[in-house]
């Protein structure tokens, strides 16, 4: 135990004597960690907020799609468009099965700019869909009403606006009421959804929903382009009731399979997905740039390593007699190799301390400026340290060796 | 006064070293019997392998061929680690330019060998401040040696080497970098010591120093030419 405490102190004195060379030594080190930090506490904070917009879009829900959830890679585009369309029909058989609770039609596109007076609103997406939309989407109509049935079958020129919509176009007067107009087609605005946040840095509350009857009133032009025509039209959010999300999607696909006349030897011409199935997709993509940061970080930390060894090296040349006289006074090869093996440790986990501290203060720096939300976690400064240690007992190891098998009168006799 | 017995013994002590590509032979069968609380002086030119002698007797080299024994341990079967404890508690070594640590205080040098004998930290600074204050460094402890005298600097080289109280000091030429006055202050010690019971083993070509001893070995070209 003494002998720890006076090696650690040991290598303290050292550091001292060479303090501007002990930094520059560690500056590899400090670079890699605070990457590595930054970066991954970054990706959590992301990952985080991922998780919970995809669980407040509406717990265990079912998207019926014509498209896939994610294109990866060279699809047939052709092929998806050629699909049949989804209707508000599918929605309503789904709706009857015995394992869903409720299914709504939703399709949207963004309106280029909405005005009220003098003031408007930019990107802000269009949302045809029924009166069941805010139960399966968790929305909430804070002032107003809620769509009816009789909205939806009697086309009327209604909408629900986001609160990112309410605040920007009347920042002073109440938005029920209201008439927006949009196309050439006024809408009356009948409610107001409560404030969900921003996601990335974008407002999930910049939009309208209508009545999809009414939507198709709007569009109605023709989806004539490959893109427009496998990816503009309805898709259909289910939701099933609690716990029987396998059975619903199996009884999904049976009926779905059923209504376009697919024969059994055909593949499915629609795509089922679920949030976990969403969530997956997600943390593949940031999979890929976890293994980008790592390996970045393994090549800095590399760099970082071999100044070590570096400095390490010269400072085992200049201190050949020390080492001589040691040997003399009775250091064995373990204690020398300890001695030096804990300096090169101590001097890389300075580094990794110091990459931590900047790690953590760059992500804050990011957070405050920047809509990306950092999420610092007690792994990372494991990892931070765990990386450092391997690092300095690494590339320690052979200066340390060399050191150690010193002859001692060579040693002594070396000036 | 310990009893007589034999500390170590050399036989036939060969040693070739190659300087570049020219092999040197330093010594070629060197016979050496030391006996306890013997006070011997190794004398010869410069070349006459008198320092390679010493280097062997203290274990900090090996011979090429012959028989070193320690105590009737042959030194040549020690590990790496035995030889490590050898150095530290059978054998205090005091050399030439002192070969201290020139960032460790006095104290700490001197306290060196008890570090690495595994000994406590409140034990180590008792036993180097006891060895201090005999040697009449008391209030020199803290300092480190570029701000202590040559005399003082030796001084605190013999008390390092006689910390762990070893059965035999070996001093390599300990008062070839000091003035006579110095030097005849830091032979009175080895005086001492030996009528204290140690055994010492000094080298030097200084007739002054050789003769505080009462056995003087000359060594010529790596023979031993008078015992």
């Amino acid at each position: 135990m003494t002998n720890i405490i006076g090696k650690i102190t040991l290598s303290f004195q050292t550091f001292k004597a060479h303090r501007l060379r002990s930094f520059l030594t560690t500056l590899g080190i400090i670079i890699g960690v605070t990457t590595v930090i930054a970066i991954l506490s970054l990706i959590e904070g992301l990952n985080r907020s991922v998780a919970s917009q995809i669980q407040s879009i509406g717990s265990d829900l079912v998207f019926l799609q014509k498209h896939p959830m994610v294109m990866a890679g060279p699809r047939n585009l052709e092929e998806i468009a050629n699909r049949p369309d989804l209707t508000p029909d599918d929605a309503e058989a789904i709706t009857r099965l015995s394992s869903v609770d409720v299914a709504i039609p939703e399709i949207s596109q963004q309106a280029s700019k909405i005005k009220y007076r003098d003031h408007e609103v930019a990107q802000t997406r269009v949302t045809g869909s029924d009166e069941n939309y805010s139960r399966v989407n968790n929305r909430f109509v804070e002032s107003g009403r809620d769509f009816t049935r009789d909205d939806v079958l009697h086309r009327r020129s209604v909408g629900i606006i986001g609160s990112y919509v309410a605040s920007n176009l009347f920042p002073e007067e109440s938005p029920v009421g209201k008439e927006l107009n949009i196309r050439g087609h006024r809408i009356m605005i009948i409610g107001v959804f409560k404030e969900k946040g921003a996601f990335l840095g974008q407002s999930m509350d910049n939009f309208i929903a209508i009545p999809y009857t009414f939507y198709e009133k709007i569009y109605s032009q023709r989806r004539e382009s490959v893109i427009e025509r496998a990816f503009f039209g309805y898709s259909v959010d289910i939701k099933p009731v609690p716990g029987k999300i396998e059975k619903a999607i199996d009884e999904i696909r049976e009926l779905m399979r059923r209504r376009h006349g697919l024969t059994f030897d055909k593949p499915d011409d629609f795509e089922i997905g679920t949030q976990q199935r969403l969530m997956e997709i997600y943390q593949n993509i940031t999979r890929v740039g976890f293994v980008a940061i790592v390996a970045i970080a393994a090549i800095s930390l590399v760099v970082g390593g071999i100044g070590i060894m570096n400095i390490m090296l010269v400072s085992v040349a200049e201190r050949t007699r020390e080492i001589g006289i040691r040997k003399a006074v009775g250091a064995s090869n373990q204690n020398i190799l300890l001695q030096f093996l804990t300096e090169s440790i101590i001097l890389a986990l300075i580094g990794g301390i110091i990459g931590i501290i900047f790690g953590v203060l760059l992500a804050r720096l990011v957070s405050v400026v920047s809509p990306l939300k950092a999420a610092v976690s007690f792994w990372m400064i494991v990892l931070g340290f765990g990386f450092s240690a391997a690092v300095g007992i690494f590339f320690g190891i052979y200066p340390a060796r060399r050191a150690a098998s010193l002859n001692p009168i060579e040693a002594l006799r070396y000036e | 006064m310990a009893k007589v017995s034999i500390v170590c013994r050399g036989i036939d002590i060969y040693k070739t070293y190659w300087r570049g590509k020219i092999p040197v032979e330093a010594l070629r069968g060197v016979n050496i019997e030391i006996k306890n609380n013997e006070y011997i002086s190794i004398m010869g030119a410069s070349g006459s392998g008198k320092s390679t002698l010493i280097h062997i007797l203290g274990c900090l080299d090996s011979p090429t061929s012959g028989e070193y024994y320690l105590e009737d341990k042959l030194v040549s079967q020690y590990t790496d680690l035995e030889l490590a404890r050898i150095r530290n508690k059978f054998i205090g070594f005091v050399f030439q330019n002192f070969s201290l640590l020139p960032r460790l205080t006095a104290l700490e040098n001197v306290a060196l060998p008890l570090f690495y004998a595994g000994v406590k930290k409140r034990e180590r600074v008792e036993k180097a401040k006891h060895i201090l204050n005999k040697i009449g460094l008391g209030d020199r402890m803290a300092h480190r040696p570029n701000e202590l005298s040559g005399g003082e600097c030796q001084r605190v080289a013999i008390s390092r080497a006689l910390v762990n109280e070893p059965k035999i000091i070996f001093a390599d030429e300990p008062t070839g970098n000091l003035d006579s006055k110095t030097g005849a202050e830091i032979m009175e010690i080895f005086d001492y010591l030996v009528e204290e019971g140690n055994t010492i083993v000094t080298v030097t070509h200084d007739q002054n120093v050789a003769g505080h001893a009462k056995r003087i070995i000359k060594l010529k070209d790596g023979l031993i030419q008078h015992d």
